[in-house]
């Protein structure tokens, strides 16, 4: 009994070394996760911080008439974002248009019509679309893609339209295979499986009871979709498509490859043009000058503040979707 | 009743239209995969030989290899993986482990989202302004930098959700039996999330291996074999950017046979990655 007491402050000892030890360590790995956490904000900040250094430059020379401005001229060092803000906002507004419908088209066929067995397979497939690297849908549009539009489909539109006022201005020119219209099917491909997927999953949230109700008064499978499940999805939906949109706006390497690289604006679809992110990819190792430089930084900072609006957007709405289903 | 009968015909119509459409829009999903990957195997399998993996890029108009370009891509790639990857999983942790409910998991999460869409090309801009413009030139561990910011949003979004599926009954079986948390975390919740983890390991690989906007102003480019980290790097993407506008037939054939390559390694990976966690749901 004595031995045991005699022995106890020991063991408290011991153990209290144990247990300080534990919190330490504990603490130490808490505090290591907590700054990885941050880091990831620290990391948008830069971001910010470093391209609003990067392009005070031009910035403080051109005001706001980088952005109203459409000349890009290295040689008088005179630059303007009109140009390529156009070209991104052009041809990511047709891809939206183009990649929409088909996207829900999908996600309906996925949800509604495919016989269970092939959903995995074929929604797979769609998903691998977007894991294939944009470099190769920029090299396949243009050697593949560019040269069939060129010599088959553009003139054909182009003799289509012809005579029509309003539309032949916007089918004009010499078809060169590459420009607007080119990218726009390319950038439409890309973001297809993004606009697919985020529908199939919120078409999913939709309760079944909502749906069995209106089979059971009759609806077709199409009025079931048109009046219930898409109304009940149209936050998460625009989510989708405002996430595709984040994605178009910034994509690089396969508008650069079939854009043309031109920095004008024109009406014809069918024209050369540039975006941002062409012109910043096309231009940089090659810009001489510290305001050549600081002007595509600038372009890099207005790609990025808009990229962030339209995502922050969409997260917000795809968040709403989610705190619905988890409730 | 007629009429009855007739709307009934027309809401049909309209309902075969429609669901046509769906499986046409499908089909048009389907049909471009397939033409991409059919004009890559086409283009590309013309060019395989054992020297596209033994010789150098070559100058214009010879014969040669990308070796020194699937080196750079491998070198860049693994650097990239090694220094993002610690980082995602512990901000990962944070976010599933410690602050789950935390004010600054909201925000990290939120952020942490719109990196993961953010255009790439704009964090090669940070990474110049970060690190180019004060070395004063084009290196591979720019190049590996700016790769790892890309690592970093893809691994922290799937450890915090594979670390969320993680039962909590595992996690107080491994408190009650008195083991500090960051050992129930390392021993416990780490292993059961373990699959879910690779898998974003291995779609962030996917992703960074190509890559070409972020490495064109950081690691650039370069004809020569070079194993110096502080130095200009050849790699993969670049290559086929420079390669497939160029206007030597040669240099043509390189760029496609090099996007074969490189579209065969990453959706073997995606597919690979998808296959884990697909067991997982399955069980």
């Amino acid at each position: 009994m004595s031995a045991v007491q005699e022995a106890l402050p020991a063991v408290r000892s011991s153990r209290d070394a144990t247990v300080r030890r534990f919190a330490l360590t504990d603490a130490i790995f808490h505090a290591t996760t907590r700054a990885a956490a941050i880091l990831v904000l620290v990391l948008l900040g830069g971001v910010a911080i470093s391209l609003f250094a990067g392009s005070w430059q031009a910035l403080s020379t051109f005001g706001f008439s980088f952005l109203t401005s459409e000349s890009w001229n290295p040689v008088t060092e005179k630059f303007g974002a009109l140009a390529p803000i156009y070209g991104t906002v052009i041809t990511s507004a047709i891809a939206i248009l183009i990649a929409v419908p088909l996207g829900i088209g999908i996600a309906i066929f996925l949800t509604e019509l495919c016989p269970r067995p092939l959903r995995r397979p074929i929604g797979m497939a769609v998903e691998l679309l977007a894991g294939i690297p944009s470099i190769i849908y920029g090299i396949w549009g243009l050697f593949v893609l560019a040269p069939f539009l060129q010599t088959t489909v553009q003139p054909l539109i182009i003799s289509m339209f012809h005579g029509i006022p309003g539309l032949n201005g916007l089918f004009a020119g010499p078809p060169y295979g590459i420009g607007l219209l080119t990218s726009a099917m390319i950038l439409a491909i890309m973001i297809l499986p993004f606009i697919t997927s985020i529908t199939k999953d919120v078409f999913d949230t939709v309760p079944s009871v909502l749906k069995e109700s209106a089979y059971g008064i009759g609806c077709t499978t199409w009025e079931v979709t048109r009046r219930v499940v898409i109304p009940y999805t149209r936050i998460g939906i625009m989510g989708g498509v405002m996430l595709a949109l984040g994605r178009a706006l910034g994509e690089t390497m396969a508008v650069t490859f079939v854009i043309g690289n031109a920095h004008r604006i024109s009406t014809s679809l069918f024209a050369p043009a540039t975006t941002i992110s062409a012109t910043i990819a096309n231009e940089f190792t090659e810009a001489v000058g510290d305001l050549y430089t600081s002007s595509l930084v600038a372009l890099g900072l207005i790609l990025f503040v808009i990229t962030f609006l339209i995502l922050a957007i969409a997260r917000y709405m795809l968040m709403r979707i989610d705190a619905r289903t988890g409730a | 009743m007629s009429t009855a009968a007739s709307l009934h015909q027309s809401r049909k119509r309209k309902n075969g239209v429609m669901m046509m459409l769906c499986v046409v829009a499908a089909g048009i999903g389907l049909a471009w995969l397939a033409l991409i990957l059919g004009a890559l195997l086409y283009k590309g399998l013309a060019g395989v030989s054992l020297s596209v993996f033994t010789e150098m890029t070559p100058p214009p108009g010879d014969a040669g290899g990308l070796l020194n370009a699937i080196y750079g891509s491998i070198v860049m790639t693994i650097i990239g993986i090694i220094v993002g990857t610690p980082i995602g999983v512990l901000a990962g942790t944070y976010m599933a482990e410690y602050g789950r409910f935390s004010k600054l998991t909201t925000v990290v999460r939120f952020i942490n989202d719109i990196l993961l869409s953010a255009p790439s090309i704009i964090i090669g801009l940070f990474v110049y302004e970060l690190m180019v413009r004060p070395m004063g030139h084009f290196s591979a561990i720019a190049g590996a930098v700016a790769l790892a910011i890309l690592v970093i949003p893809v691994v922290v979004r799937t450890t915090e959700d594979m670390l969320n599926l993680v039962p909590n009954a595992l996690r107080e079986a491994g408190t009650a039996i008195g083991a500090p948390r960051w050992v129930v975390i390392r021993s416990v919740a780490y292993r059961a999330a373990l699959s879910g983890i690779v898998t974003g390991i291995l779609l962030a690989i996917a992703r960074i291996s190509g890559e070409t906007a972020p490495l064109l102003f950081t690691a650039l480019n370069n004809q020569f074999w070079s194993s110096n980290l502080n130095a200009p790097m050849a790699s993969l993407p670049v290559t086929i950017f420079q390669f497939a506008l160029s206007p030597y037939e040669e240099w043509q054939q390189l760029a496609w046979t090099g996007a074969l390559i490189i579209t065969l390694t990453v959706l073997a990976l995606s597919i690979f990655a998808r296959s884990l966690t697909g067991r997982r749901e399955d069980k």
